[in-house]
């Protein structure tokens, strides 16, 4: 077995000497058997899966293990610095941060990533539609993206969130309720480059050879895009994802600066930031570790991303 | 290709009508009222809010101050702010010159720094350079504007007393002083955008970069014996630029709107807080021209990119 | 406080044994407003004190730029058209008022000669006419001469409802004469101590008629002059750009000697008030810093840093931060209306309730840990004499004691930790404004409530959205729809006869009235209403005062109300920059008189 002179190693683990272990008889496996074992030679994306799921299990088990109150107030240990009493310090009213950063860390983490899927997802979809057709669909859906670019976004929120708060809030719960309004309108903001940039990736792919193989061969127009087209237009999607868990744990921080998210004594990572800001060269340890904990998340994901990304490429070698 | 173009030009001006009108209605709905702080004050006695409301016709139903709108709006009449009394185009030309020097510097610096830094971090992967770059780049997206905003004030207006942090439109010096004055007080806003841009837009690049790098045609050049710089300029940027374009093509627009946050740390008098301000003061004229000028924009620039994708990518075929 | 203890308190100022400052801060404490309370005082005849200000320059100019940071720009230079203090602000650096509210809540003569008073025959005995005396000698910026012409255009101006003036409230139901060339006589419908209204303070600048006389009425908003300021003052107009900065330049002619010492002034606007008091105290980049509503634990550490070029200074003013209880259920609607005056609220109409949530708020916490030096627990400083302490206003905080009241009243714990009785829990939606104090001290009240068994939800709305009158939007705080609102009530005319409908039955705020009517608490109380409509027809200051002070007893025990801290205004001032502010007017009533120390 030969590798393409000058193709670029997937990883930085992979080897001569891996590669010439896999001169074997090379062994049958499905695509997605095939995509995990390539995902799991790329260390950095194991160490970023590891790192997502640590922080998921922490900030899910968390509480239990640390049962301290996130609203007690005690003005006597304001803006503390970390101690054992308060690993991580205390805010301007003497709450504990650790308590508050695990409570808020679940809201955060579920509207980044459900947030962000919202937004991949409706994005790819389009995208791919658009990318697909010709004439007037592919003119009308990008009317719409259009559309929606234009749009002021906080006129629309305020809109959405007066019209459909209480509704939700009578069907589901106000957490809930709330939880779920605001996935939708963070993600429904976030859609729009991502369809432009698939479209374009599939504007690009769809005349390249390898897909008129394949349409030779007699692949459907639906085995085409899945199996063909989509898994190479997913580079620029999965760093849009990672970019969109981000500005979604931010842009919740200042949905809620507006009234509009969660109440304001709820301590999501964009919200302890938020708070801090004022406190940067008195209390640093305040923004610190929600900071930190954001960038820690962004990270992660993006490396799960890149190994995502790796596995599935079928130029892949190893 | 002429005559898809001619036909998306057409088709523009149908479109930007529908998203006027989109925009109008979201406007009429939306909860707020532009002379609330009025009827809000003791003071004033309802019928002054009344006389108002009926002067700017805001009694009237959605579709008849949408024809209002439009005809005044062909007219050349942008309309008249409810909160400032002055025209809206002259508020906005007012605020124009400022938004385009800095967020338009903003995005210049974020493209000068994402395009050399993406590929050349992609063609060394996973080399010391690009982790690092990579690192940067992760730290720059994750933390908002209004923290980094803050932290460039502590250190470098406060801490340091290098800078000033209160953006002025009008500085008294004169010549090359004049210069160096505005370098000092845009140095700040700019870096904070552009850095949080260019952090997002070098791992695009980077990302597209890496998709190219590894196919044929590239290992064909180089084996054909281009010096390494030819390779990169010539074969892998060029094909790598379509996702970089859309995301060009994305942000444009937003040159004009200005960046909200930005605006309010450093007290920058861009098109942004005019909206922001407008939008929390319900003045809808104002809200109006600022959101149709965008739409034009956007719809113009993503135009552009389609056209680009045809130049760059000769495969693509428009039908 | 009665009638008889007024007097003898008005007696006690007049030996001396009183300052004016702590007898005007104990009316306001009491829910009169600071010229009312000037009134009582003129009334038992306590000389006015003599200006404490110092004026020291020797000549006109030379002074440099003075630059102004306002965290609210504003958007019209026009005083009839000013929404808010912002815009009041900016049109106040270039228009002048007859006169000006110093700290004392003593009027001081601008553009008039003297102050009218009885005395001198100004306010005629049976108070309905005042007579001012115009400065002779004043020109406007583009050299035309300041008559009584111009006054009594600009009550036509204002009055007309055409124009569409805010400032219609003070000149709507009175009527203006010219005596002569520098005399003007107003004439009230009915007696009115309090006359100080029109053309004094914020609501009484003066614009010149010849350049808006073509513009009354309906053409208003057309008028150049709008934008381009002529007025009186001691700077003339040079730019102004809407939302963001307003500049003047030295006027040459101003009709005051040796003034003003500055050359330029800048008033720039937008951004936040923690970098407002950076951009004075730390960096110096600015002058002045306009209402510095910040944690004082921040302002504090600037101030303390030795290299600081700026400090904080905190000034009596009128305002209190309330906390309203709904009297009526916001979760019940009927005939398509929520807070509506036919139902009562479940939960607040057993009086116990609201006693023990006043019991649960812990004032000294808030003043201490958030407002610092800017809030200052209400009910603390009637300490002194001790007979004028009213144990109608004596405040504490005592979770044991509100956990009694709940017990004696029947509320039971229940197996969660929150009372309950007849099946009805003890929970309440607390709603207030975005804004870091506040949110920081409903985080206190609710720690506090759970403490004695009561749930707090908290919501805060955007402050644009709150304070709006919007009939669609449910989160206003006219409308109420939740159990308890905080916010800052603030006395924007000097009569505190306006102040107080706000508890009268018949101004409740309905559907019908559009939530427009004064009442929001929607409270309801005989007594109350017999006080008011006593107090209305009543000459005698003294026994007014005397009413509205039980009025605001019978308020405060409810309780409707309850009073949380009272706020003096912050501003952010560079260490050689004097000035003369006063907290009943606006911070540059006294512009002129600004100086830099070298």
């Amino acid at each position: 077995m030969c590798f393409m002179a000058g193709s670029t190693l997937a990883s930085p683990t992979a080897s001569a000497a891996a590669l010439a272990g896999a001169a074997a008889p090379p062994r049958h496996l499905s695509p997605g058997g095939e995509a995990w074992r390539r995902f799991r030679r790329h260390r950095l994306a194991v160490a970023g899966a590891a790192i997502l799921l640590l922080l998921i299990l922490v900030v899910a088990l968390g509480p239990l293990v640390w049962p301290v109150p996130i609203n007690d107030i005690d003005f006597a240990a304001q803006l503390a610095g970390p101690s054992w009493a308060h690993p991580l310090g205390t805010d301007d009213l003497g709450q504990d941060l650790l308590a508050r950063m695990l409570y808020g860390g679940r809201i955060s983490l579920a509207v980044g990533l459900m947030a962000m899927l919202v937004a991949v997802i409706a994005g790819t979809i389009i995208g791919a539609v658009a990318g697909m057709s010709r004439g007037s669909i592919d003119m009308a859906l990008m009317w719409l993206t259009d559309l929606f670019l234009s749009l002021p976004a906080l006129p629309l929120l305020l809109l959405l969130i007066y019209l459909f708060r209480d509704p939700l809030k009578h069907a589901v719960g106000p957490q809930l309720g709330v939880f779920l309004l605001i996935v939708v309108v963070i993600g429904g903001f976030r859609w729009m480059p991502v369809a432009r940039l698939v479209r374009a990736q599939f504007l690009s792919l769809r005349e390249k050879e390898f897909v008129e193989a394949a349409r030779a061969l007699g692949a459907t127009r639906w085995r085409l895009v899945v199996r063909h087209i989509l898994p190479n237009s997913l580079g620029p999607v999965i760093v849009a994802a990672t970019i969109d868990v981000a500005a979604a744990i931010i842009a919740e921080a200042t949905l809620s600066f507006l009234g509009l998210g969660f109440p304001p004594d709820i301590p999501t990572w964009g919200r302890i930031l938020f708070d801090a800001k004022d406190y940067l060269d008195i209390a640093p340890h305040w923004a610190l570790f929600a900071g930190a904990a954001i960038f820690l998340t962004v990270l992660s994901i993006n490396y799960v991303g890149d190994g995502l990304r790796d596995a599935l490429d079928p130029r892949k070698v190893i | 290709m002429t005559s898809y173009l001619l036909r998306r030009l057409m088709i523009a001006l149908p479109s930007l009508l529908g998203i006027s009108l989109v925009l109008f209605t979201v406007l009429a709905l939306a909860p707020g009222d532009p002379f609330g702080d009025l009827a809000s004050n003791p003071n004033v006695p309802p019928e002054v809010a009344a006389a108002l409301r009926a002067k700017f016709g805001l009694d009237d139903p959605v579709w008849l101050r949408y024809l209002h709108w439009l005809l005044a709006m062909l007219h050349g009449d942008w309309g008249f702010s409810f909160v400032s009394r002055v025209d809206v185009d002259r508020l906005i030309l007012q605020r124009l010159p400022v938004t385009l020097l800095v967020i338009g510097a903003s995005q210049v610096v974020a493209l000068l720094i994402a395009l050399p830094v993406g590929v050349f971090a992609a063609t060394r992967p996973y080399s010391l350079f690009d982790q690092v770059a990579n690192t940067l780049a992760f730290i720059g997206f994750s933390l908002p504007t209004f923290f980094t905003g803050i932290l460039f004030i502590l250190f470098f207006s406060i801490y340091l007393h290098w800078l000033p942090f209160v953006f002025k439109t009008d500085l008294s010096a004169t010549g090359w002083r004049w210069y160096w004055e505005e370098f000092r007080q845009a140095a700040m806003p700019v870096a904070v955008l552009g850095l949080f841009q260019g952090a997002a837009w070098t791992r695009f690049v980077r990302s597209a970069v890496l998709d190219v790098v590894r196919l044929d045609y590239v290992t064909t050049a180089r084996a054909k014996g281009l010096a390494e710089p030819v390779v990169v300029t010539k074969h892998i940027v060029r094909n790598a630029l379509i996702p970089v374009v859309t995301l060009v093509a994305l942000q444009m627009p937003a040159v004009f709107g200005g960046a909200i946050i930005t605006e309010q740390i450093f007290r920058v008098p861009g098109i942004g807080s005019l909206l922001i301000s407008s939008i929390l003061a319900n003045d809808t004229p104002v809200i109006m021209a600022v959101t149709f000028v965008f739409a034009c924009l956007v719809i113009l620039f993503n135009l552009a990119a389609d056209v680009l994708y045809g130049w760059l990518d000769p495969r693509i075929a428009y039908r | 406080m009665n009638e008889h203890q007024l007097r003898e308190l008005l007696a006690a100022v007049k030996a001396g044994r009183v300052t004016r400052r702590a007898f005007v801060r104990r009316m306001v404490g009491l829910g009169l407003t600071a010229p009312f309370a000037g009134v009582l005082l003129s009334h038992a005849g306590v000389a006015a004190e003599p200006a404490a200000f110092q004026y020291k320059p020797k000549k006109a100019g030379g002074g440099g730029g003075l630059k102004l940071l306002y965290w609210q720009a504003p958007t019209l230079l026009n005083p009839h058209f000013a929404v808010g203090t912002k815009d009041q602000e900016g049109s106040r650096i270039f228009y002048e008022p007859l006169a000006g509210w110093n700290a004392d809540a003593t009027l001081e003569p601008v553009l008039a000669a003297e102050i009218p008073d009885i005395e001198n025959g100004g306010v005629s005995k049976d108070g309905t006419t005042v007579t001012w005396k115009l400065k002779q000698g004043v020109k406007w910026h583009d050299g035309r001469p300041f008559t009584a012409d111009d006054v009594v255009f600009n009550w036509e101006y204002a009055a007309d409802p055409a124009t569409a003036a805010t400032t219609i409230g003070s000149y709507q139901d009175i009527k203006v004469e010219k005596v002569d060339d520098f005399t003007v006589r107003v004439h009230f419908k009915q007696p009115t101590p309090l006359w100080a209204d029109p053309f004094v303070g914020t609501a009484g600048m003066i614009i010149p008629k010849h350049l808006f006389e073509a513009y009354k009425g309906a053409k208003s908003r057309d008028a150049q002059t709008n934008l381009k300021p002529v007025g009186t003052g001691p700077y003339r107009f040079t730019e102004f750009n809407p939302g963001d900065l307003v500049r003047g330049k030295r006027n040459p002619d101003y009709h005051l000697p040796n003034r003003p010492f500055f050359d330029t002034v800048e008033m720039k606007g937008g951004g936040d008030a923690v970098s407002a008091a950076r951009a004075v105290i730390q960096t110096g980049e600015y002058d002045y810093a306009w209402n510095l509503q910040v944690e004082d634990e921040i302002l504090q550490r600037f101030e303390k840093d030795p290299s600081a070029k700026g400090r904080v200074e905190i000034y009596e003013s009128g305002n209190i931060e309330q906390i309203l209880l709904n009297s009526t259920d916001p979760w019940t609607e009927v005939d398509g209306e929520r807070s509506s005056i036919k139902t009562k609220h479940p939960l607040l109409s057993d009086p116990a309730v609201g006693h023990a949530l006043a019991l649960l708020v812990d004032r000294a916490a808030v003043q201490k840990y958030i407002y610092g030096r800017t809030g200052i627990a209400t009910g603390n400083f009637i300490n002194n004499p001790p007979k004028f302490v009213s144990k109608n206003t004596h405040w504490e905080f005592s979770v044991d004691k509100a956990n009694e009241v709940l017990e004696q009243a029947g509320w039971k714990r229940g197996a969660d930790g929150i009372r309950a009785k007849d099946g009805k829990r003890l929970k309440f939606v607390f709603q207030t404004s975005i804004n870091g104090p506040r949110q920081k001290n409903q985080a206190i009240v609710k720690q506090a409530c759970q403490k004695a068994g009561i749930e707090m939800e908290l919501k805060s709305v955007t402050a644009s959205v709150y304070f709006s009158s919007d009939v669609a939007n449910p989160d206003t705080y006219t409308k109420f729809y939740c159990d308890i609102q905080m916010y800052t009530t603030t006395m924007t005319t000097p009569d505190p006869g306006r102040f107080m409908r706000q508890f009268l039955s018949s101004e409740v705020a309905t559907k019908a009235n559009k939530w427009q009517g004064r009442n929001i608490a929607r409270w309801r109380n005989a007594d109350f209403d017999a006080a008011f409509n006593a107090a209305d027809g009543e000459l005698d200051p003294v026994k007014r005062a005397a009413l509205f002070i039980k009025m605001n007893d019978l308020v405060v025990n409810g309780p409707a109300v309850i009073p949380d801290v009272y706020r003096p205004r912050v501003s952010g001032i560079s260490r050689q920059l004097k000035t003369n502010l006063s907290g009943w007017d606006n911070d540059v009533w006294d512009l002129r008189n600004w100086y830099r120390e070298t």
